[in-house]
């Protein structure tokens, strides 16, 4: 998905205009924080768990192929059909396929990220499938012709007052009515003529059980259910990375990714799909995209095992301050910018230094991943891969020159402390980007170099 | 214990006062501290702009400049942690080891080498802590709010013998202030902005001095408060730690 040819600076340079606006979202997010703060912080064995997730996870990528044929196989003995996807186009045209040979106009959809990865939705509407997104977030910002800006929260961007404007225009609920119970009732109502209607639902998968072919989607609205039970197909889309080995191993994950993702315990539903109702069925589609080519990638395997549970994008400050849209991913945040330049690295190259390093993000991920030592090492594989800017190589290769020798170090220091004093306008104006809002360093007299050959002359040793 | 004192670039050139006071505190608890004269830079600009590939230079003169000494100390934790993570050489690999392993941030030294009990010294000053994140994340100077973990804090615990001084609780004790070396003009917006939000943490909450083991966010700070032109100033811990201290 990529819908437009600015980058992330110059999105998150729009997103700032409205200050007010970047300290809601920034509030909103770090809310959602301090709940996780709060849930995790409820178990004395927090760090253990995480260890246990992370281990289980790293378990399934050093044996993905074998777990992924057990899976197949228990599944196919519970009567689910199995489709394999090589990439996005595949697998879009697998559920185009299963809808058109079951005469199928209209789906309902819950949460999917993977079919926002593959732009399911729009492939669908061109080829006259109607689809309609169950989760509220997501019904939200399909109603506003956007794509979600949180893998969690889709519509976190959206102020109440500007979704019961939506709901106005689209749903004929009263002007300036936005109070969120109300708003609420009313998607209930609408979607429910969609449930009852829609003769196909597809869900996401949050865990494929390898050991009993059964797979596991988690909502808080029990709107997967809702499609899923109605409906006389169910077709669900996993990444080949959603696999567990064992269904005990549930046990750690749930626990995991609702305490991660919104500081809840467990997630409402934690819906079990095993074997399909008589007479109608289930398909599952398996989906590379890419993946195993992460899974090659030594430095970058291990963000695979993300859950998708949001927490480092609530944590992230850069997120935060610049919105999910500005990362111009179905996965937006410090694990879209990891993931993103996998699928294609010149598109996404802006994106691994759309962070300061900070490092929040690996500490809140439930199956610590080094997030930000991988935005670290992707900004070496852009460079080398030659997607740098060109004003920046020639910047950094002046630099380097300068600083590889200590008689032009110290000629510059000087030259440049003398510029900032007597001519302060040279360095201080509009073109260069620190000075837009902030002042430079007051420029000392002599260089602490210089203040020690005066005052500390007398040590022999200087090496 | 022969230490060599490693002045990062920004430092040397536009706050050589905390430089000073690093050296001095040194001097004053009796280490025998030198400084090579023909030190420039670790690399770490180049290195997080995704040009480590350039940084030989830097690291082999960084090599030549440190291998001599017990231990390196330096008042930045964010160049002490480029250097334990990334420095490396293909002239002379076991040197390059042996610094990563001997260098130290200031704080991290004076509670961890030379486990220092008591300073004297005053600051009779409300001051807020700025946890830089390098030195927290990265060399684990004090707890991280994301873990369930026991909390401490090496600067803290320094600070706490400063008589007068009064460390200010925050809203978010260790939110990264927005630098992030070159993220502080490429993504310019979003980088004035996390400054912002974090010193109006500390305006708010009635700080005098924001003070860091880290000049790099303290640098990023002063630009935004000066450009406000509040009267509330930022302050490198070695300069409070030094302030009148006799052991």
């Amino acid at each position: 998905m990529k819908t437009t040819d600015k980058d992330h600076a110059a999105l998150a340079h729009e997103f700032n205009k409205d200050a007010p606006r970047v300290d809601w979202h920034d509030e909103t997010l770090w809310w959602v924080r301090q709940k996780r703060d709060n849930a995790v912080k409820k178990i004395p064995d927090w760090e253990e768990l995480r260890e246990a997730g992370s281990q289980i996870k790293n378990n399934v990528l050093a044996n993905l192929s074998g777990y992924l044929q057990q899976f197949e196989a228990n599944a196919q003995a519970n009567g689910v059909h199995v489709h394999w996807a090589i990439d996005a186009k595949e697998h879009n045209e697998i559920v185009l396929e299963l809808l058109r040979s079951n005469g199928i106009k209209k789906i309902v959809k819950s949460k999917s990220m993977l079919t926002e990865e593959c732009n399911l939705n729009e492939y669908l509407n061109l080829n006259g499938v109607d689809v309609i997104d169950s989760d509220l977030g997501e019904f939200i910002v399909q109603l506003a012709n956007e794509h979600p800006s949180h893998i969690v929260l889709p519509c976190i961007h959206k102020k109440k007052e500007e979704i019961g404007e939506l709901f106005h225009q689209h749903l004929g609920t009263p002007a300036g009515n936005a109070d969120p119970v109300f708003l609420t009732e009313t998607a209930r109502r609408h979607l429910r003529e969609s449930f009852l209607t829609r003769k196909a639902a597809l869900t996401g998968v949050n865990f494929a059980v390898a050991e009993t072919g059964e797979f596991v989607v988690c909502t808080n609205e029990g709107n997967a259910d809702m499609g899923a039970h109605l409906a006389d197909i169910h077709i669900a889309s996993m990444g080949i990375e959603k696999i567990i080995p064992k269904r005990k191993h549930l046990g750690v994950f749930l626990r995991l990714l609702a305490r991660s993702a919104t500081g809840q315990p467990v997630t409402t539903y934690s819906s079990h799909f095993k074997t399909p109702r008589p007479g109608a069925s289930t398909h599952i589609v398996i989906v590379d995209n890419g993946r195993s080519k992460q899974l090659g990638r030594e430095d970058f395997r291990n963000s695979l095992k993300c859950i998708r549970c949001g927490a480092c994008m609530n944590t992230c400050p850069v997120y935060r301050r610049s919105g999910g849209h500005s990362y111009n991913n179905a996965i937006a945040g410090p694990i879209g910018s990891i993931l993103a330049p996998n699928l294609d690295m010149k598109k996404h190259a802006d994106l691994p230094f759309a962070s300061t390093l900070c490092g929040s993000c690996t500490n809140v991920c439930p199956v610590k991943i080094d997030i930000h030592d991988q935005l670290y090492k992707w900004r070496q594989v852009i460079v080398k891969s030659g997607h740098a800017p060109l004003a920046k190589k020639a910047s950094m290769g002046a630099m380097t020159r300068v600083l590889s020798s200590p008689v032009s170090y110290k000629v510059a220091g000087k030259l440049g402390r003398l510029v900032m004093k007597w001519a302060p306008f040279a360095v201080n104006n509009q073109f260069n980007l620190w000075c837009k809002q902030r002042e430079l360093p007051l420029a000392p007299e002599n260089s602490f170099g210089e203040w020690y050959r005066k005052n500390r002359n007398n040590k022999p040793k200087d090496i | 214990m022969k230490v060599g004192l490693f002045v990062p670039c920004y430092v040397d050139q536009f706050y050589p006062g905390a430089a000073i006071a690093t050296l001095e505190l040194l001097e004053k608890l009796g280490v025998d501290v030198q400084y090579p004269s023909r030190q420039t830079c670790c690399g770490q600009p180049m290195a997080n702009s995704g040009f480590e590939h350039l940084t030989s230079g830097c690291n082999e003169l960084f090599i030549e400049n440190f291998s001599a000494f017990d231990y390196i100390v330096c008042p930045s934790g964010s160049c002490v942690l480029h250097i334990k993570h990334h420095l490396q050489s293909n002239k002379n690999e076991i040197k390059a080891a042996a610094i990563r392993n001997k260098v130290y941030e200031l704080v991290e030294f004076l509670t961890d080498v030379l486990k220092i009990t008591n300073l004297k010294g005053s600051f009779p000053h409300k001051v807020g802590i700025h946890q830089s994140c390098h030195g927290q994340r990265g060399l684990h100077l004090s707890q991280m709010t994301e873990l369930v973990a026991p909390s401490f804090s090496k600067p803290r615990y320094l600070l706490d013998m400063i008589a007068g001084l009064e460390i200010m609780p925050l809203d978010r004790p260790d939110e990264c202030c927005g630098f992030g070396g070159t993220f502080c003009v490429a993504e310019e917006a979003v980088s004035v902005k996390m400054g912002k939000d974090r010193v109006a943490d500390h305006i708010r909450n009635g700080v005098e001095y924001i003070t860091a083991a880290d000049l790099s966010c303290l640098m990023h700070m002063e630009g935004i408060l000066r450009r406000q032109g509040s009267p509330l100033k930022v302050i490198h811990i070695a300069e409070i730690l030094n302030g009148g201290c006799a052991v």
